[in-house]
């Protein structure tokens, strides 16, 4: 199981690192996923819903206008799947770095 | 029809609201509290997707459940600001806040603005925030206990508050925060039961299809595309199109972010991740909380939608009989074309009203004033009523209003803990007293509570006017005070005491200042945010050392100096008029509701310019941030020593 993640993990090397360095790169880790997910929350909210919703509109989701439909509805199935990959994507990442409870 | 001896819908009422009741106690006595940590965290160890069920309910109140999507109805997109700033705040939780905070591993959010500041003036603050917000919030569910309980059981206003108000003591009282949870469990399932059967049928009826979403994309029993029809429908009638909204993007965009990151920066929201055993449980609890949320946020817009549709199209043009007003008549037996019986019973309770100016005998509903017939229409009646307008059994509409209160019930017992621990554990144990055993430190959380819910029924009583400001009130204040300060304190090692007692008084006072503004006129606003100050001020005196004083009162100055920029600039006119604000003079268009923005930006700035000017956080502060970002440890609840 562990060697299998510590492939997983790409160029780890088989010494041990210090739990200092995997302590930074499981921050380092940590904030590059939590970036990434806001990004696609600001996009489908502020950017689909609100911003862009004029050019959005002009396509339809079923028979309803599309920037509106995000700001109704599919904002929000985004928001509920965007917490469950970001709960996936940290419990690996707490694994390959040994940061599990 | 009549069962021993009621009419059905009093009896299908009676039955559900006694029975559902009287499940909220059997669950508060059975998971009754022992010590502190039960009664503050449910012993931390509540299952996430309890855990996600019980914040749920504790998140939809009485306005989710009973005013949403009659709000929706009536504005069309804009009220897309409540659909997404309500539900995306969940994200920044889960994110940003939930795992961290459940790894400090403490009781409530001012232990941990307190012991990141390492000052008990910061302490104060946070508690003085939460305390505010939370009153605030309390007294809008107690009235909405109230007017469920006398427009449905025919008992007075006052003595329904009393009643919800008992119910909600006996068990907060007795199970603490655990009794509150799973009994949370039971109310989450009563309420979004009630809200999905009715939407259920109505999007049958209306568009032939049982999944509301789809319903709501899709076309109507006719044939034609729902929304498209109803835009045309609406703006026959001089109607702006549903699909079209009135606000200005600019303060879509700021109500939709101060909604989200006030909702993630409401002690009674987050406090519910300190319950779950583990970090990692937080994500995935914050994941089902919205999971269950989502589930009514999806379907109110679709029930907004037949709403807004059944309205126009059976209301509209349709004979009204003065017979049937007089309860002579049965609406049924009026031909085709009559108003159908629900309008008539909505009348009654006054929340409807027609008045005849053409003398036609018909209803003419219609943008212009002139034309317009239906002179009274209250949008909360929509979800009460819908049961009704769709023609369902009776024993729904005795499961809506069982819903309701379910809903009012929980958010109150919710908002109830976080007044009682930040009496008993933050200003008691923290502050005051710091002797106190295990023991002591309950019974005055318990007496807390007791005391917290006279004041509560009090408010539901003889509501103070400012409850209509209450909303915008309430995440104002949390966008601009707590999220800041928490956000910074965990991915901003540098960020230090000034810093966060600077931007929290400066939110604070700003935010208060615009919305007092706004929503109460000049001369209440300042009567109450002078007090406000005032009692602040009184203990930070009594308690802050001398350069905490200092930071305290610079913040403060801070923010009534933006608000005289903002004022002096000619940009919204705020200082010279001492009636209350009015539109045209909004700052850049954002409505008060919004203002938490640009409160929140002003604070960010204020406490990371703060603290980079005075020293860093001392050294153990500085490692405790570092123990706070890996989950490891979390179980024992305090951190160990620091290794390495």
């Amino acid at each position: 199981m562990a060697s299998t993640d510590a492939e997983a993990a790409g160029a780890a090397p088989p010494v041990r690192r210090s739990r200092a360095e995997k302590n930074r790169k499981y921050w380092r880790d940590n904030l590059t996923v939590m970036v990434s997910l806001l990004a696609v929350w600001f996009a489908v909210s502020y950017g689909a819903g609100i911003l862009f919703r004029d050019f959005l509109d002009q396509f339809s989701v079923g028979t309803a206008p599309m920037g509106f439909w995000f700001a109704q509805q599919g904002s929000i199935f985004v928001f509920v799947a965007l917490i469950f990959v970001y709960h996936a994507l940290m419990t690996r990442i707490e694994r390959r770095y040994d940061a599990e409870e | 029809m009549e069962i021993f001896g009621l009419s059905p819908t009093l009896f299908w009422t009676g039955f559900f609201v006694i029975s559902t009741f009287g499940a909220y106690i059997a669950i508060a006595v059975w998971a009754r509290a022992g010590t502190t940590n039960d009664f503050y965290v449910a012993g931390h160890d509540v299952h996430p997707v309890f855990n996600g069920m019980a914040t749920a309910a504790d998140w939809m109140s009485a306005a989710s459940y009973l005013s949403m999507a009659g709000l929706i109805a009536f504005s069309g997109y804009d009220g897309s600001v409540f659909l997404m700033g309500w539900t995306g705040g969940f994200v920044l939780l889960a994110l940003l806040l939930a795992p961290y905070l459940r790894k400090f591993g403490k009781f409530t959010v001012p232990d941990f603005i307190g012991d990141r500041y390492y000052s008990q003036t910061a302490r104060i603050v946070a508690v003085i925030c939460a305390l505010f917000v939370s009153f605030t919030y309390i007294a809008g569910q107690m009235r909405g206990t109230g007017i469920a309980f006398s427009n449905f059981l025919g008992v007075p206003i006052e003595l329904g508050v009393i009643i919800g108000a008992i119910i909600v003591l006996f068990y907060a009282v007795l199970g603490g925060m655990k009794g509150v949870t799973y009994t949370q469990v039971a109310q989450y399932c009563v309420l979004i039961f009630a809200f999905l059967v009715p939407a259920i049928f109505l999007s049958m009826q209306i568009t032939g299809m049982a999944i509301p979403q789809l319903g709501f994309i899709g076309t109507t029993t006719e044939g034609e595309p729902l929304l498209a029809r109803l835009d045309q429908t609406l703006m026959d009638l001089g109607f702006a199109a549903y699909t079209a909204g009135q606000k200005s993007t600019i303060d879509v965009f700021a109500i939709t972010l101060a909604l989200m990151v006030g909702t993630a920066g409401l002690p009674h929201v987050i406090i519910r991740f300190f319950t779950v055993p583990k970090a990692s449980d937080a994500r995935k609890s914050a994941g089902w909380a919205l999971v269950f949320i989502a589930a009514l946020y999806v379907t109110a817009p679709a029930v907004a939608v037949f709403a807004r549709a059944n309205f126009v199209e059976t209301v509209n043009e349709s004979e009204y009989s003065i017979d049937v007003r007089r309860g002579e008549a049965q609406a049924a037996d009026m031909g085709p074309d009559a108003t159908p019986q629900w309008f008539y019973n909505w009348e009654r309770t006054g929340l409807l009203e027609f008045t005849d100016r053409n003398n036609d005998g018909r209803i003419q509903y219609h943008a212009d004033p002139e034309i317009n017939e239906v002179t009274r229409l209250d949008q909360d009646i929509f979800v009460l009523a819908n049961p009704e307008i769709g023609g369902l059994p009776s024993w729904v509409i005795g499961l809506v209003v069982a819903g309701g209160l379910a809903a009012a019930l929980s958010t109150a017992a919710g908002l109830l803990m976080v007044i009682s621990s930040a009496v008993s554990h933050d200003l008691c144990k923290k502050v005051l007293f710091k002797g106190l055993s295990d023991g002591q430190e309950l019974l005055i959380a318990r007496l807390a509570a007791v005391g917290a819910v006279m004041v509560a029924i009090l408010a539901g009583i003889y509501p103070p006017g400012f409850v209509a400001a209450v909303v915008a009130f309430a995440f104002g204040l949390a966008a601009s005070s707590f999220f800041p300060a928490i956000f910074l304190g965990i991915f901003w090692k540098r960020m230090n005491k000034h810093g966060a007692i600077w931007g929290m008084s400066t939110g604070l006072l700003l935010t208060g200042a615009y919305i007092g503004h706004f929503k109460i006129g000049y001369s209440s606003m300042a009567l109450g945010i002078i007090a406000l100050i005032l009692a602040l001020s009184a203990l930070i005196l009594h308690i802050g050392t001398r350069e905490e004083r200092k930071s305290a009162f610079s913040g403060f100055i801070v923010g009534a100096g933006v608000f005289a920029v903002l004022g002096l600039a000619g940009l919204s006119g705020l200082l010279p008029s001492f009636a209350m604000g009015t539109e045209d003079q909004w700052f850049l268009t954002i409505s008060p509701e919004g203002f938490g923005t640009v409160g929140m930006l002003v604070s960010f700035i204020v406490s990371v310019s703060v603290s980079l000017a005075t020293k860093a956080p001392p050294q153990a502060v500085q490692d405790m941030v570092e123990e706070i970002r890996l989950p490891s440890g979390s179980h024992a609840g305090t951190t160990p020593a620091h290794a390495g």
